[in-house]
């Protein structure tokens, strides 16, 4: 089967393979549209909806040259007859070359990939992995800092359920960084990826306070919202709701070179008057999405920089 | 041992597998499929153990397992004794050991995983074989080993 060409965890690539497609992608996004996937097919298959992210694959698919199937709603489907999803998947690649789904369970892009004769490309599993997400995170931060290594990342907010960070904090192994972990107490880092941090010698520090001065330190600086419902003690969540929000004020004595991300869409963690700053990044970071997902699809289809060069037609 | 012999008859060819919590008794049962055997099985349950306080052994005569069967006992009671028996004596002792992939045995404790909601074969790797801990290959959730249900 496929499930070595597909792209399913950011976990297990190494660091040649993250340069490698920061490479694709940084060549898409001096010219995103290249007919390399003339006569091909990209399924999309959203078994629960995400807009933003099935919008990035498709203009992804769409700039490549290949035209795209697929559903963004399982109600639709068969799946609501009860197929399974090793049989929708059968069906599916026999009409496409490749195949991005978006599941809501946990562990489905992996057996997809076991099952299916096509490349899979894990658009999101559940709470599992959103592999594409941490690629244009990874590229926006190659992009904004010009390198990946020895970077001093700063995570904000939700670090309890927020996969984005655990799959950064994974992916950013290779590159020695310093992290360091802003949340409130109810919503830390989990010990297991502390854990993680400690075995493959990632320094962090953590902290509860979010103000100027411990901003001062970042090179990134990466927001992510912290929800009502996340909370068992709904005092807490009153006491810390506004700790977590950053204000232009607070970015005085940021690094010039510091950008900040956010995995979007944004509440009220990221105030309006931010948004005019220099130092605000998450716009660009969405579009980064589009090169970093064309890099992905290429990827799994076996295309190399030297075929993407042959089809250079901006 | 005479008491305990005198309490599960002896078998002339075939496995003893001793020393199985009582608590787990069933689900050996179940791993090796012992209801499935056509030849003679004694269960002694609830016997007194002088290691355990109260433990269970199992007699199967006429039947020689593969080390992969024995080995998926490792999962549930990873502390049984195994003997193999030829002419009413002990031929061979074994301990079993712990594989490094559990396939088809184990269910995940997420119920949101994709194996708890698909017909499929459950996959989890040793993650930390002295702590009895398993990883999920599919949605990559931990979980301990004591705490496992069979599918």
């Amino acid at each position: 089967m496929n499930s070595k060409r597909s792209f399913v965890t950011i976990a297990n690539l190494s660091r040649e393979k993250i340069m490698h497609l920061i490479g694709m992608a940084q060549e898409f996004e001096k010219c995103p549209n290249r007919k390399i996937l003339d006569n091909r097919v990209v399924a999309t298959l959203f078994f629960e909806p995400s807009t933003r992210t099935r919008l990035s694959f498709e203009t992804a698919a769409n700039r490549l040259g290949a035209r795209v199937i697929g559903f963004t709603d399982p109600k639709v489907t068969s799946s609501t007859k009860g197929e399974t999803l090793k049989d929708t998947i059968m069906m599916v690649s026999n009409y496409a070359d490749v195949i991005v789904m978006r599941h809501y369970l946990e562990g489905a892009a992996r057996y997809a990939s076991e099952v299916s004769p096509v490349p899979v490309v894990n658009a999101g599993d559940g709470a599992n992995q959103h592999p594409s997400q941490t690629m244009l995170d990874l590229y926006s931060i190659y992009k904004t800092q010009g390198t990946l290594d020895d970077l001093d990342i700063f995570l904000v907010g939700d670090l309890k359920y927020g996969r984005t960070v655990h799959s950064l904090l994974m992916a950013m192994r290779h590159f020695n960084p310093t992290f360091h972990f802003i949340a409130p107490k109810e919503l830390a880092m989990p010990e297991e990826y502390k854990a993680y941090c400690r075995e493959q010698h990632i320094r962090y520090v953590e902290h509860e306070d979010f103000n100027a001065d411990i901003i001062a330190g970042a090179d990134i600086l990466y927001m992510t919202r912290v929800q009502r419902e996340r909370f068992t003690d709904l005092m807490e969540y009153e006491r810390v709701k506004d700790v977590y929000i950053l204000r232009a004020s607070m970015l005085k004595q940021a690094r010039p070179n510091m950008k900040i991300l956010h995995p979007l869409p944004r509440v009220n963690e990221i105030a309006y008057d931010v948004d005019n700053d220099p130092h605000a990044y998450y716009f660009e970071q969405a579009r980064n999405g589009l090169f970093a997902r064309q890099a992905i699809i290429c990827d799994v289809l076996g295309i190399t920089p030297e075929d993407m060069a042959l089809q250079q037609i901006c | 041992m005479k008491r305990q012999e005198l309490m599960v008859a002896a078998i002339e060819n075939g496995t003893v597998i001793d020393h199985i919590p009582s608590n787990k008794l069933f689900q050996v049962v179940r791993l090796l499929h012992l209801e499935q055997l056509k030849s003679a099985v004694m269960v002694g349950y609830n016997l007194p153990s002088s290691k355990m306080g109260l433990k269970s052994i199992i007699k199967v005569n006429g039947k020689f397992f593969s080390d992969a069967e024995l080995n998926t006992l490792s999962v549930v009671a990873p502390n049984v004794t195994l003997c193999i028996i030829k002419d009413y004596e002990v031929v061979e002792k074994k301990c079993v050991t712990l594989p490094q992939v559990i396939t088809g045995i184990v269910k995940c404790a997420n119920p949101k995983c994709i194996t708890n909601n698909e017909p499929m074969a459950t996959r989890f790797h040793v993650s930390d074989g002295e702590a009895g801990i398993i990883r999920c290959d599919y949605c990559e959730k931990e979980q301990p080993l004591e705490n496992v249900k069979i599918v």
